[in-house]
Parts: structure tokens; C-alpha cells; sequence
């Protein structure tokens, strides 16, 4: 056997790195995107209008921007409406959602998974539940192919 | 419908011949058999060794009878049927990567390849040399070039690409052909131009298909959706999100319907609203079969319920006729205008014939317009 077969670091190199012709993403202006409201999406919990405070906090969802802050803010809000929800109102919550709100939704649940805490996690599964009924599985491939995401 | 299964392995693709009595598919591998109709059984009367990688296109020219087929060794071949056996003749394509796709043109006299090479080749043949050459469409396509169609104009080709976008390009080659007239898509047509490049859609761009006058073509695209543009002054975009797994292939079989197939196992139906520019799904299109009901013995649902949790007596199996996915698409009878039959070739090796009149009739909301 020749010495070169010690290394595979060569495995790892991209060889099309430099190529001028590769795919870049579209760059779409998302510095003015600040996610939902907080002030609002506050008051109406307060309230106690949580199927409004739900069509709040999906509203203005902060997908272009590359601010990481006003993404994981725009989680944490998300993530404090749905817990606010009595069980038994979850499926009012989802069926009140249109197909945009519903996919949109699921993109929420699935950044809420990747970084869970005490309870999140089983609220949101409670949550997926409903919107899988609801989206189906193509919900959850467009989750899984959108190149910007919540 | 009638189910045939050809093998245990995938077929990779397929491509019937003119009088559809003969199919050409690949079975997962390098070579292309050819089996023929004999009552209600398929014997393989060919097959085609030449390639040196996988085979991941066939096409059957109807009318001149050439096979040409593509594979993941940077190859395509055109074969004649010289007496009882099929020659090939190797097309250079100068791709460094693999051939995905190959489609002959309608008027057969050129074809085209979509490789990984992020290229279209556009090959013809020259008289003078006696040897098929090929020209590039390179701009601008970022990623692998998944799916073909070209328009009956026999100039216009549509890709879908794995930069998540459908474009119309002019494959216009002046050596074998007049200039084209006016289209719904645009009238300058020189070779390589962007006529229509689709917004709006993620996801890889899996089946494109154009309608039967042209002026009307389908993607379907990884994050499960489907959409049908409109040639026009303005391009005219239709797009439905549908809740199912992602569909491959995509066809027209009539001017306002379509169907397709993927990852779900059934072929499924949609139809195009052009007064609204909307897109609607029509319905499932596989008539499963229906299972007796089983009682189920207590010491059954106990065990259901120990080991899935579940109460549900369903069992895991696919009801579909299909047992994996379906990853081509062809028209049997009728073209894209009124289609009368069509055939689902899939990953579990089998191929399924469909005919839309006895489907129409076996689903009572189905309507075809």
C-alpha cells in the first residue's frame, strides 16, 4: 500500500467552493423584519383572548432577517402563547389558522424542539398533534425544506 | 388498472415504443432490458449492455424508432434497431458530472440531457460528420437539472432544477430548423434564452410537464407542492400546497387536468381553473381494495395496545396498489390532450397501467375536464 492512503482529508475538501457558478440564496431585504409584537401579543394574553394573541404572534414572522435576537424572541413569545392554551382549546387554536398559519405554526413547533425546556416540550407536542391533523404530513416537508425559517 | 410486477429492484425509468407492445427500463443497474407484450405476460427481448453506470433515462422515439438513453457515466447513447438487435452510437456530451434526464424533441431530429453538471445538453446530428454534437445551456442554472420537457414547438424546453426553480429555455439549434413562430412564452427564441424562470415555489423541482398546446406548464416540487404557469404577457402562477409527501413526476392529461405521483404511492388528480388561476386538488386515484373487516380478539387489542399504544386496528400496510414510490409517469394512450391511459412505473420494481374512463367511473366526485 502507497503512504497516500494514510489521509482521507482530502474526502472532505468542497470541490466546488470556488466555482463562480454555484447557488447563492437570495439575499431579500429582512432588516426591517422585527418579528410580532410583543406589547400586543402581551395585552392579549392578559386578556384572556388567547385565539387572538395566537393570530398575533404569527403574524410578522422574522424569516428573512439574519438577526438572530429578534428570532429567538419571536420563539419565545410564540412559545408563551401556546403555553397559555388549555389543552382542550389547542384544536380551536389550529382550526382558526389558515394553510400559511397552520404551516407557519409548524415551523414554530420545530425550532421550539430543538432547544427545549422544562415543559415545552410536551406542549408542543400536544401542539404538533393538532397541526399534523390538520396540515397533514406536507406541513412538516415544508418545514423541512424551507431554506429560511423562523 | 393492471399491476405488473418486473423485478424486486426499482426500475429506474422506463419508455414505451410507439405501438406500446415493447417497454425499455432499467432495472437498477447498468444495462436496459427490453420486454415485449405477449398476451398477458412480458418476456424480455433485449437487452442493452453498454453504459458503465447507472442508467437514469430512457426515451423511445415513436416515429424514427431510436432509443436514447442517459446514465451516471457521463454518457448517452442512441440506439438503432439494426435487424434484430439494438446499436448504439455514444453521444459525447463534455459533462463532468452525471446525465439525469433525456427527452427526444417531437419532431425527433434533437434531444435533450439534464445532468448534475448544472447543463443542459442539446444534441443533434450533423450531417457532415456523421456524429451527434451537443450544445450547452449553462446560465443560469445554479444545481442539478432533475426533469425535462419540451414544448410542441420542438424549440422551447422546460427543466426543473434542484435550485428550486422551473425555466423555460429556447433550445433553438439553426443547423436542423427554421425559426420558430410566436409563443404564449415569447417571441425571440435565440439559443439559451430564459423565457419564463418560476418564483414562489421551494424546493427541488422533481417532474415539469408541459400542457398539450404549450401554453400551460406543471412543476411539481419537493415541499409538496404542485403549480401551473400560464405563458402570457405576464406569466400567470398557480400553485397548491397539498398535504401529502412529495410528488415526482407530473403530467397533463388534459388541458385542464393533471396528474401525479411521488412518494405516496398513488397517482392523484388536480385541476386547473384558468378563469381563476387556481389550482385544485381532484382526488386520490387508486381504488384500494377493500380488506375484510377482522374482529379483533381481546388478547389482540391488548397487544396493540402494549406495543404501540394505539387501539387502532389498522395495520401498517399500504393499501395502494404500488408498495413504494412511484417515480415515473408516462402517457399510453391519447397524448396530453385526452389522455386514455397511463402507466406508473415505482421503486418496487412493479409498473401499473391506469385507465382514466374506468377510473372516472369507479369515483363517483372524480371529474376530468
Amino acid at each position: 500500500m502507497s503512504k497516500n492512503t494514510v489521509s482521507d482529508r482530502f474526502r472532505k475538501v468542497d470541490v466546488d467552493e470556488y466555482d463562480e457558478n454555484k447557488f447563492v440564496d437570495e439575499e431579500e431585504g429582512g432588516e426591517n423584519q422585527q418579528g410580532p409584537d410583543e406589547a400586543e401579543v402581551d395585552s392579549l394574553i392578559r386578556q384572556g383572548n388567547l385565539m387572538g394573541a395566537l393570530q398575533a404572534v404569527l403574524k410578522n414572522p422574522p424569516i428573512n432577517t439574519k438577526n438572530q435576537n429578534v428570532k429567538d424572541r419571536a420563539e419565545g413569545l410564540v412559545l408563551k402563547v401556546l403555553s397559555s392554551f388549555k389543552s382542550t382549546d389547542i384544536e380551536k387554536g389550529v382550526q382558526s389558522l389558515d394553510k400559511n398559519g397552520v404551516d407557519l405554526l409548524m415551523k414554530y413547533i420545530y425550532k421550539g424542539f430543538e432547544r427545549p425546556s422544562e415543559n415545552s416540550s410536551a406542549v408542543l407536542l400536544q401542539w404538533h398533534e393538532k397541526a399534523l391533523s390538520a396540515g397533514g404530513v406536507g406541513c412538516i416537508v415544508r418545514v423541512l425544506t424551507a431554506r429560511k425559517t423562523v | 388498472m393492471s399491476y405488473h410486477s418486473f423485478l424486486l429492484e426499482p426500475i429506474s425509468c422506463h419508455a414505451w415504443n410507439k405501438d406500446r407492445t415493447q417497454i425499455a427500463l432499467c432495472p437498477n443497474n447498468h444495462e436496459v432490458h427490453i420486454y415485449k407484450k405477449d398476451g398477458s405476460n412480458w418476456n424480455k427481448i433485449h437487452v442493452l449492455k453498454e453504459h458503465n453506470g447507472q442508467v437514469t433515462g430512457i426515451d423511445w422515439a415513436p416515429e424514427s424508432n431510436r432509443i436514447v438513453t442517459c446514465g451516471t457515466d457521463r454518457n448517452a447513447y442512441v440506439w438503432t434497431l439494426k435487424g434484430d438487435a439494438w446499436k448504439p452510437t455514444l453521444v459525447i456530451l463534455r459533462i463532468n458530472r452525471a446525465a439525469r434526464c433525456v427527452k427526444w424533441s417531437p419532431k425527433e431530429n434533437k434531444f435533450a440531457v439534464g445532468s448534475g453538471s448544472r447543463l443542459i445538453s442539446v444534441c443533434y446530428f450533423e450531417q457532415d460528420n456523421d456524429w451527434w454534437v451537443c450544445k450547452h445551456i449553462k446560465k443560469p442554472i445554479r444545481s442539478t437539472i432533475l426533469c425535462l420537457d419540451w414544448h410542441p414547438n420542438n424549440v422551447l424546453l422546460a427543466a426543473g432544477s434542484c435550485d428550486f426553480k422551473c425555466r423555460i429555455f429556447s433550445a433553438y439549434i439553426k443547423e436542423v430548423e427554421e425559426k420558430p413562430a410566436p409563443t404564449a412564452w415569447g417571441s425571440k427564441m435565440p439559443f439559451g434564452e430564459v423565457m419564463f424562470e418560476s418564483t414562489g415555489t421551494a424546493g427541488w423541482v422533481h417532474g415539469v410537464c408541459f400542457s398539450d398546446s404549450g401554453n400551460r406548464v406543471a412543476w411539481a416540487s419537493h415541499d409538496s407542492t404542485v403549480a401551473v404557469a400560464e405563458g402570457g404577457k405576464t406569466a400567470v402562477c398557480a400553485s397548491l400546497t397539498s398535504e401529502t409527501l412529495p410528488l415526482l413526476c407530473v403530467t397533463f392529461i388534459t388541458e385542464n387536468s393533471l396528474v401525479a405521483a411521488g412518494h405516496d404511492c398513488y397517482p392523484v388528480l388536480f385541476v386547473y381553473d384558468s378563469n381563476k388561476a387556481a389550482l385544485s386538488f381532484g382526488g386520490k386515484l387508486d381504488i384500494p381494495k377493500q380488506s375484510a373487516q377482522k374482529g379483533m380478539s381481546a388478547r389482540e387489542r391488548f397487544q396493540n395496545l402494549d406495543k404501540k399504544a394505539t387501539t387502532d386496528s389498522k395495520e401498517a400496510v399500504l393499501e395502494s396498489v404500488h408498495k413504494n414510490s412511484i417515480s415515473q409517469l408516462s402517457i399510453l394512450n391519447g397524448g396530453k390532450a385526452q389522455c386514455a391511459k397511463f402507466c406508473t412505473t415505482g421503486m418496487d420494481g412493479g409498473m401499473t397501467i391506469w385507465d382514466v374512463k374506468t377510473l372516472e367511473s369507479a369515483m363517483k366526485d372524480l371529474k376530468i375536464v
